[in-house]
């Protein structure tokens, strides 16, 4: 992507783009994957019997649900390895700010998400600031939401992403501390 | 959690403004940053790789991601509520990353109960992962739990459900 000017920010704030399909249905076999990743033992991952009773079947953790949208790391015929959160990237390289962070995430979730699912996504530039200086280096924040839908239209959640791009201090030896920002700067620059 | 607290499942009416959840600590290694990247299909070199955290990064290792991070938040919270606890939502705030040889701890305070207009019993926790007493990452979370006992908050849909 070539250079992102202030107008093209402006003109893509709050449209939806990057509509698109998970590239494989919601399975119980990442679920249970996650589950063990974090030594979850809520019964309704793992007792079907709870989980009829609970929640009407079998669902996955909530927050697994930006799990359904990374792509594979390779797929036959695919020249160029597609990219979560494409816009993110976007901004990253049409800005020229090579180095990026996530500082805040906010996740609303609504109806289950059930194996089998078909799950739907898009993306929505919220806003971007302007220049910044954190301790990692000076860059911009910005906002983006993904909104995520099952295949019979429901919303199932909506993520909401506070990003830092960035580019490192000329002199920095790497020594660039924890990796995010200070929360000071973070809450004054994100919105 | 309270001495006295029940188990779950837990009611609304259980729970005060005020009341603490169980402390979590857990040891994390290489293979906790590396399964957890895998289980979330984080194929981000960060994750994985240590040469390209420390000389991409700037960072000294490869760190836990963010989409890891919530379901560690939720398995800490749905331990408290029980299988009945609905998230409804929850806010991150990161500020310092997790690496293999830190030992994270979390705690949450429960700081509302309500309920809306739709009947549905809602607890909002205050949840920290730290690292030897500083703060990693912070978390919000509205979580619903049954209003009485034979509420389920996952029946809830349209208009009955308000995350």
């Amino acid at each position: 992507m070539s250079a992102i000017t202030e107008a093209d920010i402006e003109s893509r704030i709050g449209v939806r783009c990057y509509e698109e399909e998970g590239e494989f249905p919601v399975e119980r076999g990442y679920i249970w994957t996650s589950c063990a990743s974090v030594e979850n033992g809520n019964p309704l991952f793992w007792d079907d019997e709870v989980a009829e009773a609970v929640t009407g079947g079998p669902i996955a953790p909530p927050t697994m649900i930006s799990v359904w949208f990374r792509p594979h790391h390779w797929a036959p015929g695919r020249t160029t390895q597609a990219l979560p959160l494409q816009v993110h990237f976007d901004l990253k390289e049409g800005l020229g700010l090579p180095e990026a962070i996530m500082s805040e995430n906010t996740i609303v979730f609504h109806e289950p998400v059930r194996p089998g699912d078909r799950l739907t996504t898009c993306q929505v530039l919220r806003s971007v600031s302007g220049p910044k200086t954190t301790k990692l280096g000076t860059g911009r924040f910005w906002v983006i939401d993904v909104e995520y839908r099952n295949q019979h239209g429901d919303l199932v959640g909506v993520e909401s992403y506070t990003g830092f791009g960035y580019r490192r201090p000329e002199a920095d030896g790497g020594a660039a501390g924890d990796g995010v920002p200070a929360r000071a700067e973070m809450a004054g620059g994100a919105r | 959690m309270s001495a006295t607290a029940p188990a779950p499942p837990r009611l609304l009416g259980d729970v005060r403004a005020g009341d603490h959840l169980s402390e979590l600590a857990v040891d994390v290694t290489a293979t906790t940053v590396v399964l957890g990247s895998l289980a979330t299909r984080d194929w981000r070199p960060m994750h994985h790789d240590r040469d390209f955290a420390q000389q991409r990064n700037g960072v000294r290792d490869i760190f836990l991601n963010t989409p890891n991070q919530a379901a560690w938040f939720e398995r800490f919270v749905t331990d408290w509520t029980g299988p009945l606890g609905r998230l409804g939502r929850m806010t991150f705030t990161m500020k310092g990353s997790i690496f293999p040889g830190d030992t994270m701890v979390f705690r949450g305070d429960v700081v509302d109960v309500a309920t809306d207009d739709a009947g549905c019993g809602w607890v909002t926790l205050e949840v920290t992962l730290s690292v030897d007493g500083d703060l990693k990452t912070g978390c919000r979370v509205r979580v619903a739990v049954p209003a009485t006992p034979d509420d389920n908050p996952w029946e809830r849909r349209g208009d009955r459900w308000q995350p």
